[in-house]
């Protein structure tokens, strides 16, 4: 037989397709449904955070740092407070810090959930998304209940918090973790270890350690990878290294180490680890008073901070100059999401196009957070 | 390593390449280094058996607003536990620095997206579109002279 | 008397316009039901109450009203599909999923077509609709549709070899292709049908059967021809409305034939599961209903509850699991029918 002419194809997936996790276009060169090539295209969401941050003052720029990163708006808004009062040099009282962390650390798991929900809705799973956001709805209420938004808080203020932690919220959170790992274990049993999810993630866009360092790549997108590496206590900031927890990574134990079913296992583990610290914050709080810090005026010294923190989806770091007026001179946010969707094409390469959705759910980007 | 033994040890390596270090600034110390040496002084940084700064965390680009532009580029190592800024200062008019896309994969976006908002040209890399701006999108926004355009395919652009 | 109108108004023009329109008559309401039970069973699964007020009661008339809007809907034809195959294909979809309740023994008293090739006949017209699929995959021209249609294809094609060899071993036993024949061969207690009566061969057929039928009918969690999240939607991508409504109605359609077939083979058809008691035409009607409908609620079950395979993985299945499965156990019954006599 003649040999047979094939043609690569090229397919657009995206902006507008149900897995690509917001406004992410990728340009696929597919030989039938072999992937040959990706080439993401990103920016159908730029907001000019960047730019805002020119014409803001420090405090005003807080709600634009939670539209970043939409799912982890605690976590912004906490890396953006800790770079200012760090250039501001003052100090917070305790009680402000824990209720930071257990705001942040509720609001990684409200963003796990949401990672985890739509990976099984990516690999055709819809009742695990179900329950995913049953319990995260617990989680946003716990946020409603203190600051009156689900969404985009703005409950960090520099020096402080907008509101002190409401009467009955320590019983409520408490209920919320009794109710919430059962849950957890159901969730294992419908998805994590079904033998067609495994089927379908194990083996699948394997990265290797070093490429990921290379790429920049953080948080459980890293982790997965195998690398203990985890800012909360590799650098630890706030009050992170006032408690008992675990850095979990990626075993291997399904297939590669390093591929899909290792990142997804990471968010599921990195739950549990959440809860923890949220417990042991919940038993040790401190007294006090949270507005008690907050500067009349923010006008921060000449000067410049890198600050780095680890958000559900890895390093968030905002890199604030100031020139000693009450603007700032630059924002710039460092996006874990950015970073770790430039590895897209790295680890999509010969796997199929079903596959190519399980990559880019394992890597879990929000295009907030790419676009800024 | 701190700070001042990370200047030592690319000063021994690069006596004239270090422009200006500075330790006492409000919080953190950065290292302003000869532009055209960048490359360079990253091959040397991730290779380095004490520094091995294996991890580039951001590269910010900066206009100063004194005619010159900057690129700021934050690198850390996994394995000492150490960090530093690095600072190039680029005159407006030929904005041009070597790329480090070649030892850290880190920078192909971050320095296209300096890039697309600053109009700094990184020499060498693979890649040099615009990421974040439509393709056909006139001036580089983050520039503090900045004047967004009238219209863009029909549409006002200033609101 | 295979078939009543046919018996009292003869197989003219109007016995057979009468009795061909009876599926219709069926299928309407029923995927009517089938959509209204799978809108509520899946809500229960996840924790949710699903419709509850269109209709008041517990939201019987969501259907109905989801019907009256597409119909209502504009029709859309893309401006580069190729026009006549892209009208067409919803049609001759629905027709094969159609054509296959004329072999299906609703009753002792009611079948469309009582013909010796029965379950043949069936196999055969359910194959129509792959060319309906590839027809719409290709008329649209979408490359998305395009992959889901060659998905399906390859699909059906696959999984029509295990379920005919899963029918075979039914058919053998029986010794008759005709589907009334095997409902008779069942008659009496429950325990006389295939899945029980002949332990363990039928049974381990039936299951063959049933996870090829899946396949077959494009459901979870083999539906990667529609995949909703990789490949937007498959083949039905480009299509609304009634065009849609069609696409729909026939996967509905589908999921009962199959079912019904497996309740004919293996769960005694039209056969009380107690002996004479409750038996006759109009029972027989209600227990295959019945039969078919608790098959159409696992159909519903498996859906909401696991992931989809992959295409690679999906052929595997096919041609490495269940096919030498299927030959095998068409083997060992063979072997049991020639020595049981």
């Amino acid at each position: 037989m003649a040999e047979l002419r094939t043609e690569e194809m090229v397919l657009n997936m995206g902006p507008q397709h149900p897995s690509t996790h917001g406004v992410l276009r990728v340009e696929l060169v597919v030989d039938g449904e072999v992937v040959v090539d990706a080439i993401p295209h990103i920016g159908y969401l730029h907001r000019c955070f960047e730019k805002h941050a020119e014409a803001l003052n420090y405090q005003q720029i807080v709600p634009y740092c939670d539209r970043m990163d939409y799912l982890g708006s605690m976590n912004n808004d906490h890396a953006y407070v800790l770079g200012v009062e760090k250039l501001l040099n003052i100090q917070v009282p305790e009680r402000v810090e824990y209720i930071r962390v257990i705001m942040a650390e509720f609001q990684r798991i409200a963003s796990h959930l949401v990672s985890i929900g739509t990976y099984g809705l990516d690999i055709g799973a819809f009742t695990p998304f179900l329950f995913c956001f049953r319990d995260r709805e617990m989680i946003l209420d716990l946020f409603e209940m203190t600051c009156g938004a689900r969404l985009l808080y703005n409950y960090m203020w520099p020096g402080g918090l907008s509101h002190d932690l409401p009467a009955g919220f320590v019983e409520k959170a408490r209920a919320f973790i009794k109710h919430f790992r059962p849950a957890m274990k159901e969730l294992n049993d419908l998805l994590s270890y079904n033998e067609i999810f495994v089927k379908r993630t194990a083996n699948v866009g394997v990265l290797p350690a070093d490429i990921a360092i290379n790429y920049g790549a953080s948080g459980p997108t890293l982790r997965g990878s195998g690398v203990k590496w985890d800012l909360r206590k590799c650098e630890p900031y706030s009050v992170y290294n006032k408690f008992d927890w675990d850095i979990v990574v990626g075993t291997g134990e399904m297939g590669t180490l390093g591929d899909c079913w290792d990142r997804y296992m990471v968010k599921v583990w990195e739950i549990e680890q959440s809860l923890r610290i949220i417990e042991q914050a919940l038993d040790t709080l401190p007294e006090g008073d949270v507005q008690a810090a907050i500067p009349k005026r923010v006008r921060p010294p000449v000067g410049e901070v890198y600050v780095r923190s680890e958000s559900p989806r890895g390093e968030l770091a905002y890199y604030i100059v100031s020139d000693g007026s009450q603007k700032p001179y630059r924002v710039k946010g460092r996006a874990p999401s950015f970073s770790n969707l430039s590895l897209l094409p790295e680890i999509s390469r010969g796997y199929l196009i079903a596959d190519m959705i399980a990559i880019i759910g394992s890597v879990d980007i929000t295009l907030g957070d790419v676009d800024r | 390593m701190n700070a001042n033994e990370i200047h030592d040890r690319i000063k021994d390596r690069f006596p004239d390449g270090i422009v200006e270090f500075k330790i006492d600034a409000t919080v953190d110390p950065f290292i302003v280094v000869r532009p055209e040496l960048i490359r360079d002084i990253a091959v040397f940084l991730s290779s380095d058996p004490e520094l091995k700064f294996d991890y580039l965390m951001s590269i910010s680009g900066m206009d100063y607003n004194d005619g010159n532009l900057g690129v700021v580029y934050h690198i850390s190592s996994m394995e000492k536990r150490h960090r530093i800024t690095l600072k190039v200062k680029l005159p407006k008019t030929d904005a041009q620095v070597p790329s480090v896309e070649s030892i850290w994969k880190t920078a192909n976006w971050h320095e296209r997206e300096s890039f697309d908002l600053f109009g700094i040209v990184f020499q060498g890399h693979p890649d040099m579109r615009r990421i974040l701006l439509p393709d056909d999108w006139e001036g580089n926004p983050l520039r503090k002279d900045y004047k967004a355009q009238e219209y863009y395919h029909g549409m006002k652009v200033p609101y | 008397m295979h078939n009543f109108i046919t018996y009292y108004l003869g197989t003219g023009f109007w016995g057979s316009l009468v009795s061909s329109i009876i599926p219709l008559v069926f299928i309407l309401p029923y995927a009517l039901v089938a959509i209204w039970l799978e809108l509520k069973i899946s809500a229960h699964m996840q924790d949710r109450v699903g419709p509850m007020r269109t209709g008041r009661w517990h939201g019987w008339a969501q259907p109905l009203a989801d019907v009256t809007k597409l119909i209502q809907k504009e029709d859309i034809i893309p401006a580069a599909a190729e026009k006549v195959l892209y009208v067409l294909a919803p049609a001759l979809v629905f027709v094969g999923a159609y054509a296959a309740y004329a072999a299906i023994p609703f009753s002792p008293a009611y079948i469309g077509s009582n013909i010796n090739l029965g379950i043949f006949y069936v196999v055969a017209v359910s194959a129509v609709v792959v060319i309906g699929i590839l027809m719409a995959g290709w008329s649209s021209n979408n490359k998305w549709s395009l992959l889901g249609a060659m998905r399906t294809a390859a699909q059906l094609v696959s999984y029509e070899i295990p379920s005919s060899l899963a029918i075979l071993a039914v058919v053998m036993v029986v010794g008759s292709l005709n589907l009334n024949d095997i409902c008779a061969a069942q008659s009496g207690w429950f325990w006389n049908w295939f899945v029980f009566g002949k332990f363990p061969f039928l049974f381990i057929t039936f299951f063959i059967y049933f996870i090829a039928s899946l396949a077959e009918t494009n459901r979870s969690p083999f539906d990667i021809p529609e995949a909703e999240s990789e490949l937007v939607a498959g083949y039905h991508t480009e299509y609304s409305g009634m065009r849609f409504a069609f696409f729909f109605l026939a996967e509905y359609a589908n999921m009962f034939v199959v079912a019904a077939i497996a309740a004919v083979l293996f769960f005694g058809g039209w056969n009380s599961p107690f002996g004479t008691f409750l038996s006759g035409p109009v029972w027989g009607a209600f227990w295959l209903i019945s039969k078919g409908m608790v098959l159409v609620f696992i159909q519903i079950w498996l859906r909401w509850t696991l992931p989809r395979f992959r295409v690679d993985q999906l052929m595997y299945l096919s041609w490495k699991i269940l096919t030498p499965f299927a030959l095998l156990n068409i083997f060992a019954v063979g072997l049991w029918v020639v020595l049981r006599g």
